[in-house]
């Protein structure tokens, strides 16, 4: 299988919009002995809704805390909104947002004093009551935070990270507990800021969310990038391997090929007139691929 | 749920960023607030040192322990020192090891916090509980048992500079004991141990004199001893400073042992503070 990346080619000369909002290249981290994030490459276009996809200690999380400013790497270089994270400035911060996949936000306090109190951080902060109706808490704005609901904390979490209009969103596991309600709610909220420019970066273990939501989609697995496409061109190789299966002398054969016309051709041949036994031609559903992706590297190692 | 205003901001059109005292003066508030609303801190705070000065008050009773000054006089000022460090170094040291464990350090480094921002909201908050509570303090002591409080404005002058010195101290060397920690449960565990031990070595309980000259020369190693002393100058008639061990106030010594933790805390945290906990 391929393991390329697609990166965006920077054009020369390119106004600040036109780079990429995040470029890393060679990325390297290390807990110990143990290489948790393995030379990767990434380019996150301006504008669009990137999702780093892979099963749970892949890497995704020190990715993008890496990206955030909040870790230290080993090796590679990155730059995000064109400045190096681990010399980010409070400018910088300010231009990008973090919704962490834990973060404490003050238990004690209501919602509308949450959101009052970390204004005060931002350059310009959205106003508490806006942010409240976008994120969908206006009617919890009094509640203490501790009394809050799953799905009604993590809005809360996306409206302390949006608060301060960043022009990047970094969205870690935004929807890891959350019922299936909550989700497609929480799915709205990101699609709208997306279709208002936010730059958005989310890791997700849900193939179906990162389907849904991301313009591309990176497989992570293993602290490897295994490929970047458009959720609808994930796989693409895999994809085109065709499972044919039939009944033969009472056994059944299986054959994955690429070229299932020709197998089909040649089978119908065989059996002119009657039916070939047991006859069904599959080609592999995006879960399928997905599950290929990260299991591959695992094998080889 | 409809994102629909929130757009984001271009550099060019961002305005300047608040500044550390600003975001600093917005988290002694954010403090407060916590404060009251965790009865817990609350009772512990204003009520340990009353509570301390009941029962050694009824133990001791009307003992004199030097000329003219009773027990209860003369434990006045260990239990005020010791009230100050309770409110600053230990009420601080564990709260910052609980803060980063649940996250809320994380999110402030998240948002680019400046640590000084952070250090501010902290000593803010307490000043402010401090004063609240030598001021429970001190009433008790003045109405329930007719302790004679200090008329001269000089000894209210030491008061100030003793407890001002003792809060820096306290909060710096919290958040510097903090970042030494690795969890809330051992912070929660060994500052407490550690400030009723460095109690008993620097003579909240006890007569100056009586103690030991190796535990006096231990005490003098750390703020307390220094506090209480300076307490002692303040509630104490001054010829109650022949009870001390060196026969004297030694109000230069306070001064610069307290100074000299001040600069040593506030270096340590500059250069140990951590958002979150090691990896």
């Amino acid at each position: 299988m391929t393991t390329t990346t697609h990166p965006v080619p920077a054009p020369r000369d390119a106004a600040p919009d036109e780079r990429p909002a995040v470029r890393v290249r060679g990325l390297v981290k290390r807990y110990g002995r143990r290489t948790v994030v393995d030379g990767v490459d990434l380019d996150v276009r301006r504008g669009e809704c990137f999702a780093l996809l892979g099963p749970n200690g892949a890497g995704k999380t020190t990715t993008v805390e890496i990206l955030a400013g909040l870790r230290p790497r080993d090796g590679g270089s990155v730059a995000v909104l064109g400045v190096d994270p681990a010399g980010g400035d409070r400018r910088w911060r300010d231009r990008v947002g973090v919704v962490a996949q834990t973060t404490g936000a003050g238990n004690a306090l209501t919602v509308r004093e949450t959101l009052d109190h970390f204004g005060h951080y931002h350059a310009a902060p959205v106003p508490t009551g806006e942010l409240l109706a976008d994120v969908g808490l206006a009617e919890a704005a009094a509640q203490r935070v501790d009394k809050l609901s799953g799905g009604q904390r993590r809005r809360l979490e996306v409206a302390l990270g949006v608060q301060g209009r960043p022009e990047l969103l970094f969205l870690d596991e935004p929807t890891t507990g959350m019922d299936p309600v909550a989700r497609r709610q929480f799915w709205t909220l990101v699609e709208g800021l997306r279709d208002r420019g936010t730059t958005v970066v989310l890791t997700t273990h849900y193939l179906d969310e990162a389907a849904h939501l991301a313009d591309r989609v990176g497989v992570i697995t293993a602290g490897r990038l295994v490929e970047v496409a458009p959720p609808a061109e994930l796989g693409a190789a895999l994809r085109r391997e065709t499972t044919v299966r039939w009944a033969e002398e009472g056994r059944t054969r299986e054959v994955v090929t690429a070229a299932p016309t020709a197998l089909l051709r040649d089978l119908l041949a065989a059996v002119p007139h009657g039916e070939v036994p047991d006859l069904t031609v599959t080609r592999p559903g995006l879960e399928d691929v997905y599950l290929q992706l990260v299991a591959t590297p695992e094998e080889q190692r | 749920m409809t994102a629909t205003r929130i757009v984001p901001a271009t550099p060019t059109a961002r305005p300047a960023l608040p500044s550390a005292a600003a975001i600093g003066l917005a988290r002694i508030g954010l403090e407060l607030r916590l404060f009251v609303r965790d009865p817990g801190q609350v009772a512990f705070s204003f009520a340990y040192p009353v509570i301390m000065l009941v029962i050694f008050g009824s133990v001791f009773g009307d003992e004199e322990v030097v000329p003219g000054v009773g027990f209860r006089q003369y434990f006045l000022a260990g239990i005020a020192a010791t009230g100050v460090m309770l409110t600053s170094f230990q009420a601080v040291g564990t709260a910052v090891t609980e803060e980063r464990d649940r996250g809320d350090l994380a999110r402030l480094q998240t948002l680019g916090t400046p640590a000084l921002a952070y250090g501010i909201g902290k000593a803010g908050q307490v000043v402010i509980t401090t004063i609240a509570q030598l001021a429970v303090l001190l009433a008790v002591a003045a109405v329930a048992y007719d302790v004679p409080l200090p008329t001269e404005a000089g000894r209210w002058l030491t008061f100030t500079w003793v407890v001002v010195l003792g809060i820096l101290a306290g909060t710096v060397l919290g958040l510097a004991v903090a970042s030494l920690m690795g969890s809330a449960r051992s912070a929660g565990a060994g500052i407490p141990a550690f400030a009723v031990v460095l109690q008993f070595l620097s003579g909240v309980f006890f007569l100056d004199s009586d103690l030991p000259g190796w535990m006096d020369q231990i005490a003098a190693l750390f703020p307390l001893k220094w506090m209480v002393q300076g307490m002692r100058s303040v509630f104490l008639p001054d010829s109650a400073a022949v009870a001390e061990q060196a026969g004297s106030w030694e109000h230069g010594t306070t001064a610069l042992v307290l100074a000299a933790w001040v600069i040593i805390g506030a270096v340590v945290c500059a250069r140990t503070f951590r958002w979150r906990r090691a990896a």
